[in-house]
């Protein structure tokens, strides 16, 4: 890790071209399973929700789901691809206990759309990233390994599967691989994901929340000397669930293929696990032999061959794209381009539109979400949606400044009451006794005392050296600990002293 | 004659995790082999207007819409289950690699 740490992204590139791709996971946000009746619902008890379709007991049968269909071709038609007019389910055989049956239902030489595309702005520059295919299939159980040190799967003792999830309708968008991103690499892929997870969002087919598993991403590197016209054996990188995990897991894989090709090595094809903790990746299944699925056509499906009609349907009533809607959103909250491409490549559009939505001026989510609350994220190392704070929360801190009952000073301690769980801002202020000194008689004596303390700070402001005020202001400020307003101070002693200030 | 070679037998009882000795290599590579070579007469007879297909009958598009149906309870599900825990399947451990 010291290592690793000393070589930066730019130092990799100087010799090496990055090229990328991403396989994305997402669960539809479908009522019931892809194939039988039960629900898909995230949380529930352990194999609560399964039947004898799911479980694939013996004599089950399967049976599409149609709203499934209908949420990947809107997926494809949104991502700018094919959407086939004949398509098979494939039979993806397996030997591990993540699904009863032994196999998976998922599509293979016949992808329901192909050929797409996603425009990403990374740094006011706009990049392609071309969609190989979007194929739909169910996904798998969920087991808990136990026994090991790590809960990981190495080293366990025996594991225990629920198959709750088995059978949730999964769609998998695979890109092309991306090349000639050079240094930016790891951004346009966390840009890219970030992007798909709006479209999706916009959409509504999916929650798409990382953090539960509804998208996860496997993420492919491979590093080429500067100018080789061969591309690198490249590594997959699995288990990377969060956007900020997209970016670090393709900075740290270009940094440790860097440095074996630097030593002369080789990079070895295999999948490799991304670790949270470390921000870094460990090889995986490297002893199991390449695999041999043995891919059949699904003999208990018949294809499926969307109806030209019910496509262009589909397509006359796709919501507008994430781009169109940013460019109306980004007029309304007043943000410059840059504003804008942080805020939605740190996914923090939301908060910020919601922060407006609840009251703030824009100029006022500008400053706290670029501000205070981007560099406490950076200083924890987080994202600004896992700040403890909500929108509505930074909304009711503006409030309480443009009301004039906290200055900038105390509001800072207000955010650091509330992200300290301390409640909503006005609790924050009561509780902590942050409130502007608005008692007229403890103001004025304080202001009183400032004077009669300070004769010759008096005797210069008199004199016309009025930057002498900042004594009497400090004064004033240490006497009210603080909360007093600085202007309405300011202004209280130009009218007892009879002076312009 | 498609030939099923000792070897392509072996890989397959890899991939099934079947136990197959030397003697019975032999013996399912030859019965395999007429298995596949009878089927292989289909190619005979199918010319370029004949599609392959994996149905017998040309249906598309059997679907049904999205709703609930039942579940089976947790009781029953683990009922068959060779041993469960905490509601959960349990299963050997499923690599032989150190942590």
């Amino acid at each position: 890790m010291t290592t690793t740490s000393e070589i930066t992204v730019d130092d990799v590139t100087a010799r090496y071209d990055p090229v990328i791709g991403l396989e994305t996971h997402v669960e539809l946000g479908t009522m019931s399973k892809m194939f039988c009746g039960c629900p898909t619902e995230f949380g529930a008890e352990p194999n609560t929700q399964t039947c004898p379709v799911c479980l694939g007991l013996p004599g089950a049968l399967p049976v599409v789901n149609v709203k499934a269909i209908e949420y990947t071709i809107r997926i494809g038609l949104a991502l700018n691809a094919t959407i086939a007019t004949w398509c098979r389910f494939a039979r993806k055989n397996y030997f591990y206990p993540d699904m009863p049956k032994d196999f998976q239902i998922s599509q293979y030489d016949e992808p329901l759309c192909t050929d797409g595309y996603l425009d990403v702005m990374v740094d006011s520059e706009q990049f392609r990233v071309e969609i190989e295919r979007v194929h739909l299939e169910e996904d798998t159980g969920k087991s808990l390994h136990v026994g090991g040190a790590t809960g990981r799967i190495q080293g366990a003792d025996h594991s225990l599967v629920d198959y709750n999830r088995a059978g949730i309708p999964l769609v998998e968008i695979v890109t092309k691989p991306i090349a000639g991103t050079g240094s930016l690499a790891p951004v346009v892929a966390r840009a890219y994901v970030t992007e798909l997870r709006e479209l999706l969002r916009g959409l509504d087919v999916s929650d798409v929340r990382m953090e539960q598993g509804s998208m996860r991403c496997d993420v492919n590197t491979s590093l080429a000397p500067k100018g080789a016209a061969a591309w690198g054996t490249r590594t997959e990188t699995k288990n990377v669930n969060s956007l900020r995990s997209v970016e670090r897991a393709v900075r740290s894989e270009m940094i440790r293929q860097s440095q074996v090709l630097d030593e002369g090595g080789r990079i070895v094809q295999e999948t490799r696990h991304f670790h949270e903790d470390t921000s870094s990746t460990t090889s995986g299944r490297s002893k199991e032999e390449a695999t041999d699925y043995r891919y059949f056509p699904e003999p208990d499906l018949v294809p499926v061959a969307p109806d030209p009609a019910w496509v262009e349907e589909l397509r006359a009533a796709l919501p507008d794209s994430p781009s169109v809607k940013r460019g109306r959103r980004q007029a309304e909250l007043g943000l410059s381009d840059d504003e804008m491409s942080w805020l939605v490549n740190t996914g923090a559009l939301q908060l910020f539109a919601e922060t407006v939505a609840a009251g703030a001026s824009a100029a006022d989510a500008r400053k706290w979400w670029l501000g205070d609350l981007a560099r406490r994220a950076n200083a924890e190392d987080v994202e600004l949606a896992e700040l403890a704070i909500t929108p509505a929360q930074v909304a009711g801190l503006a409030r309480l400044v443009a009301d004039g009952k906290v200055n900038d000073r105390l509001a800072r301690q207000v955010l650091d009451g509330v992200l300290a769980g301390e409640g909503e801002p006005e609790a924050v202020v009561a509780s902590r006794g942050l409130a502007v000194v608005s008692d007229t008689g403890a103001l004025d004596s304080a202001v009183d005392n400032a004077i009669a303390d300070n004769p010759e700070v008096v005797a210069k402001i008199r004199s016309g050296k009025v930057a002498a005020v900042g004594v009497l202001l400090g004064s004033v400020m240490k006497a009210t600990r603080g909360q007093a307003d600085a202007a309405s101070v300011k202004a209280m002693i130009a009218q007892r002293l009879g002076v312009e200030l | 004659m498609t030939a099923l070679s000792r070897d392509d037998v072996a890989h397959l009882a890899h991939l099934a995790r079947l136990a197959v000795t030397d003697e019975e290599l032999d013996l399912f590579a030859g019965q395999l082999d007429v298995i596949l070579s009878s089927v292989a007469h289909v190619a005979d007879v199918a010319a370029d207007d004949i599609p392959p297909t994996t149905h017998a009958v040309p249906l598309t598009n059997i679907t049904r819409p999205d709703a609930l149906g039942p579940c089976l309870h947790p009781d029953e599900v683990l009922a068959a289950a060779p041993a469960a825990q905490g509601g959960r399947f349990r299963v050997p451990r499923i690599l032989n690699e150190p942590a």
